[in-house]
């Protein structure tokens, strides 16, 4: 099974500045920047917004291939939506939108190419260590977050063996086809990963 | 060896209108290095597995393991017994090998640093040392075969169970596997359809529409299982 395209959850080693960067300062800068984002309504700073993504980008080195094939299918669903967005309001909210999307898209991937998913589950851990006198179990929490980034890729793939699998059966073309034995597969595969899980002890 | 006891352990489930028996009460006492696990599709030797580690709770009856009983004590009972699926994509959970590797070791090791040294020796010790930050997307079916047993191994359980962990490989890297899992310090419960495998085991039990249809050296269990077979009642 491979995901090609899925850069989201995979972390590319490297010796770049936000490679060696602590979590903390990295994760917060990506709350921070999306909030951002979505909330500044303005066509211009969205340009100014996806050239600091790209900068970030660059100082990770992350490299202009995989980059591309990490946010083309972000950017398909971008052009979609900033079609519909044109149609009721117009050429700089669809162009704002667009931007907008590619930005998160080039930010979760800069983070996710430079942090190891078992680094974002130690900070968090740490972060919510104070909330476990309230009941909150740090360790499940974190491992919540972490499955949510780590599983992108498989989904994808699955995606991609229902789609071939509908092709096969000459189905290409039909959402029903492609759809529900994707969604099956997915829920599938969230029971086995919870067995798997539940097998190494994770959930004890 | 630990001593794995199963003490009249049944599984029923519920269905629309009554209930069907998956495994019917059954009482055995593991205490063999290699011990396999053989019989049709569908026949239970999967329930049978899944009941060791706790993955799966008898309805009826016991499962213990140096009596310690699963049902009653899941956790302390994991800790000793890893469980090794049959398709590894299932069981690997993070997107790198080392990554995943380590994800096993965290409810042994606070210290990342520790972790780190750890994952990356098991990963040497199974071949993958060059594949430690590759994709796990990216390996080949026995490399992840290969990754998933190391990310068992890498805790040290006392038992390994595997549910038939060579069904997806070919001939190759179900010999490298086979002769990996053999070749284990550790208790091995091997359910399997690989009958060559099967016969290198110190015991086989056949299981056959949820019953213990035999149990005892795994050269006699092969031979009662192929006379279930051509007697169409396996």
């Amino acid at each position: 099974m491979s995901a090609p395209g899925v850069l989201v959850g995979i972390y590319q080693p490297g010796r770049s500045l936000l490679h060696r960067s602590p979590v903390g300062p990295k994760l917060l800068g990506l709350a921070v920047l999306s909030v951002t984002v979505v909330a500044v309504r303005s066509m211009p700073l969205a340009v100014v917004f996806l050239a600091v993504a790209a900068a970030l980008a660059t100082i990770a080195r992350l490299r202009a291939r995989l980059l591309w094939r990490a946010t083309r299918y972000v950017l398909l669903v971008a052009v979609v939506v900033a079609g519909f967005q044109w149609w009721f309001y117009g050429r700089d909210k669809a162009i704002e939108s667009l931007l907008d999307l590619v930005t998160l898209a080039v930010l979760a991937l800069t983070i996710t190419a430079t942090t190891p998913v078992n680094a974002m589950l130690d900070a968090i851990v740490r972060w919510l260590r104070p909330l476990r006198r309230l009941g909150v179990d740090p360790e499940r929490v974190a491992l919540t977050f972490s499955l949510a980034i780590a599983a992108l890729p498989g989904t994808v793939a699955l995606a991609l063996e229902t789609r071939d699998a509908a092709r096969a059966r000459g189905l290409g073309r039909h959402p029903r086809a492609f759809l529900t034995p994707f969604v099956i597969r997915v829920v599938a595969r969230a029971h086995e990963t919870g067995d798997a899980l539940t097998a190494r002890g994770l959930g004890d | 060896m630990a001593t794995i006891r199963f003490d009249g352990a049944a599984l029923t489930v519920p269905t629309a209108d009554d209930e069907r028996v998956v495994l019917e009460p059954v009482d055995l006492t593991l205490t063999e290095r290699r011990v396999a696990v053989i019989g049709a599709n569908g026949s239970g030797k999967s329930t049978l597995a899944r009941l060791v580690n706790g993955l799966v709770t008898p309805s009826s009856g016991r499962v213990l393991v140096d009596d310690v009983d699963v049902a009653r004590d899941p956790a302390s009972v994991r800790r000793r017994v890893g469980f090794c699926f049959t398709d590894p994509s299932a069981q690997l959970v993070m997107p790198t090998c080392l990554e995943d590797v380590e994800l096993s070791l965290r409810r042994h090791e606070r210290r990342r640093s520790v972790r780190l040294e750890r994952a990356r020796a098991v990963l040497a010790r199974f071949g993958l040392g060059d594949h430690a930050d590759v994709s796990v997307h990216a390996l080949s079916g026995g490399q992840r075969q290969l990754l998933a047993l190391a990310g068992v191994l890498a805790t040290e359980p006392d038992v390994v169970v595997a549910d038939e962990p060579t069904t997806l490989l070919d001939l190759a890297n179900t010999r490298l596997v086979g002769d990996l899992l053999l070749s284990l310090d550790q208790q091995l419960v091997l359910v399997t359809h690989d009958l060559d495998l099967a016969a290198r085991c110190d015991r086989a039990v056949v299981v056959a529409h949820g019953r213990i249809a035999f149990d005892g050296p795994a050269a006699a269990a092969i031979t009662a299982y192929r006379s279930l077979v051509d007697a169409g009642t396996s």
